[in-house]
């Protein structure tokens, strides 16, 4: 991690000195390599398991939410059930009894017809569901077509081989965001209004105020430049949201929303889609024919900036994605070394610790939701960008990272 | 990656990006748009507010300049005639001691020309009565003569001996 910083600063440095657009892709394409590392190390505990592991792994994945979690195993495995998504909203499970305690959401699924059932049939995935002649089977959160015993095949890879319908399930995560969404309307439609009535807000409206000012002030415009307000909403939209889901990710609730590829994937690839259609001629002409470079430069650009369209939206989907997993890791394994242990040391230590990184986390929060938003409109920016060629030093004050 | 891959939730994605399309448009439409334009008519507001008090301060500024103007002239104006009214008063007093001079002169002139006449009248009148005297002299004398030589002489001489001439 350490050295990781060191070439990030070298690099950074590097590029200062340079300031040339082909040393921030080639930067772009190693950062991508060492954010793609990242996640991919710290998964390979994961994927190593062989089939028949995978089997003693099902064994304890039916219980993992029934006996009390207290060993290193069952405390990876629970870490695993909550960082993915969950057909089911369980606020907490009594382990002597059990019990869930939560309430079950819609199963929506596409397979060769609609079909809505709701999530509770599963019973936490004790049982085969049958719905229309299918049978499905809940295993690791997810839904696969099984025979009515409910059998799961493994593939080469360790995963289960098993068909999956289309999932369009109102999941705990869709469950948050849709809240989500309801409260970011309540609360900036309320802002909106007050402004009716008198031009300063107050009460709630006060916090809120400064923040659209400040994406608005400090990311939209000095990135984007004058064109600025096509693309403030969808910024500004994009900021509230991933920050609020952030943050809900520290509540015990326990959703993690943020941390889950395809949520991530799906936000980037707005930001890919607003990029390419606001590009203009110049972009264009940036990326296939690269302007003031001799010709066999100009041919050797155009593969490496047409990467770069995907690599930067890559990039944006894999760092929140990856911060918000992490975050969600170190807390819970701290919390779960409490239980581990169990004795009177290491529990007030690991307590202080996850206090700690709490702390940090409330920060990461904020930072990924920032990160993210000025990214988004830096991409927009050098898309929307009216360059004149040879730029020397206009671009100095561009962040690549 | 594979586990990425495997993981990667479908329906997930779709209902991220329904839910993020459908909430940037309702948001956009039904509070980021409001709120910016109130914003930014609010900053122009102020912008606005500042721009006349800078002109306000500026024309009181002027006004001042103007007053500061108006005072030195009206204070250069009362010096001026002040001045023009002394030199009036100069002019007037060295006029009539001039005047008065003339006069004076005149007076003086007048008087020297009238005394003198009065003294020629004088003179004239005098000799008239000395001519009168000496024909009654020449009368009385011509009258002793005719008795003696000498008594007329001597008349002649006590006559003479009594006139002067003043």
């Amino acid at each position: 991690m350490f050295t990781f910083a060191a070439k990030f600063g070298g690099l950074k440095l590097y590029l200062k000195m340079q300031k040339e657009n082909i040393l921030k892709i080639f930067l772009a394409c190693l950062l991508m390599v060492v954010s793609f590392s990242t996640p991919a190390i710290s998964q390979e505990h994961d994927q190593h398991p062989e089939p028949e592991q995978h089997a003693t792994h099902q064994e304890s994945a039916e219980h993992d939410e029934v006996g009390a979690i207290d060993t290193e195993e069952e405390v990876k495995e629970y870490i695993d059930h909550h960082l993915q998504d969950s057909h089911d909203f369980t606020f907490f499970s009594d382990a002597e009894t059990g019990a869930h305690y939560g309430f079950p959401l819609p199963i929506i699924l596409w397979d060769g017809g609609l079909k809505v059932f709701s999530s509770s049939k599963f019973h936490h995935g004790d049982e085969v569901v049958e719905a229309d002649g299918q049978y499905y089977r809940l295993y690791h959160s997810k839904i696969y077509k099984t025979n009515a015993e409910g059998d799961i095949a493994y593939g080469e890879d360790g995963f289960p081989s098993n068909e999956r319908p289309l999932d369009f399930s109102i999941t705990k995560n869709v469950l948050t965001m849709l809240l989500v969404s309801v409260l970011m309307f309540i609360l900036f439609r309320s802002l909106a209004t007050s402004y009716k009535s008198r031009t300063i807000p107050k009460g709630f409206g006060r916090v809120l105020e400064p923040l659209v000012i400040y994406v608005r002030d400090d990311i939209a415009k000095p990135n984007i430049g004058k064109n600025y307000r096509k693309y403030v909403g969808f910024l500004l939209t994009v900021f509230f949201f991933i920050w609020i889901l952030n943050l809900l990710g520290m509540t015990p609730l326990g959703v993690n929303v943020t941390g889950n590829i395809a949520v991530t994937f799906a936000l980037a690839l707005c930001t890919f889609f607003i990029v390419q259609f606001s590009g203009n001629k110049d972009y264009w002409k940036h990326i296939f024919w690269m302007p003031g470079v001799p010709v066999p430069m100009k041919i050797m650009l155009a593969p490496i900036e047409l990467l770069g369209i995907f690599i930067k939206p890559f990039s944006l989907m894999i760092r929140l994605f990856a911060n918000m997993t992490a975050g969600h890791i170190i807390i819970m394994t701290l919390l779960g070394l409490i239980v581990v242990f169990q004795n009177w040391i290491a529990g007030p230590a690991f307590f202080g610790f996850t206090i700690f990184i709490s702390i940090i986390e409330l920060l990461v929060a904020f930072l990924q939701a920032y990160i993210f938003t000025l990214l988004s409109a830096l991409y927009i920016g050098m898309a929307v960008e009216e360059h004149d060629d040879h730029h020397p030093a206009d671009n100095e004050d561009i962040p690549v990272l | 990656m594979e586990k990425l891959v495997n993981d990667f939730s479908f329906g997930l994605f779709f209902w991220q990006l329904l839910i993020l399309i459908v909430l940037a448009f309702l948001l956009w439409k039904f509070a980021w748009k409001p709120i910016l334009e109130a914003l930014s008519s609010r900053e122009e507001g102020i912008q606005d507010a500042l721009d006349s008090a800078e002109r306000a301060r500026k024309e009181m500024q002027n006004l001042q300049a103007d007053n500061e103007k108006l005072l030195q002239e009206a204070r250069a104006e009362r010096d001026s005639m002040i001045k023009e009214a002394r030199e009036i008063k100069e002019k007037m007093i060295s006029e009539a001691r001039a005047e008065a001079q003339n006069e004076g002169d005149k007076m003086i002139s007048q008087a020297k020309v009238s005394i003198k006449n009065e003294k020629n009248a004088a003179l004239a009148e005098i000799k008239n009565k000395v001519a009168a005297l000496s024909i009654q002299i020449a009368e009385k004398v011509v009258r002793h003569e005719l008795s003696s030589r000498e008594e007329q002489q001597k008349l002649v001489d006590d006559m003479l001996d009594d006139v002067t001439l003043n």
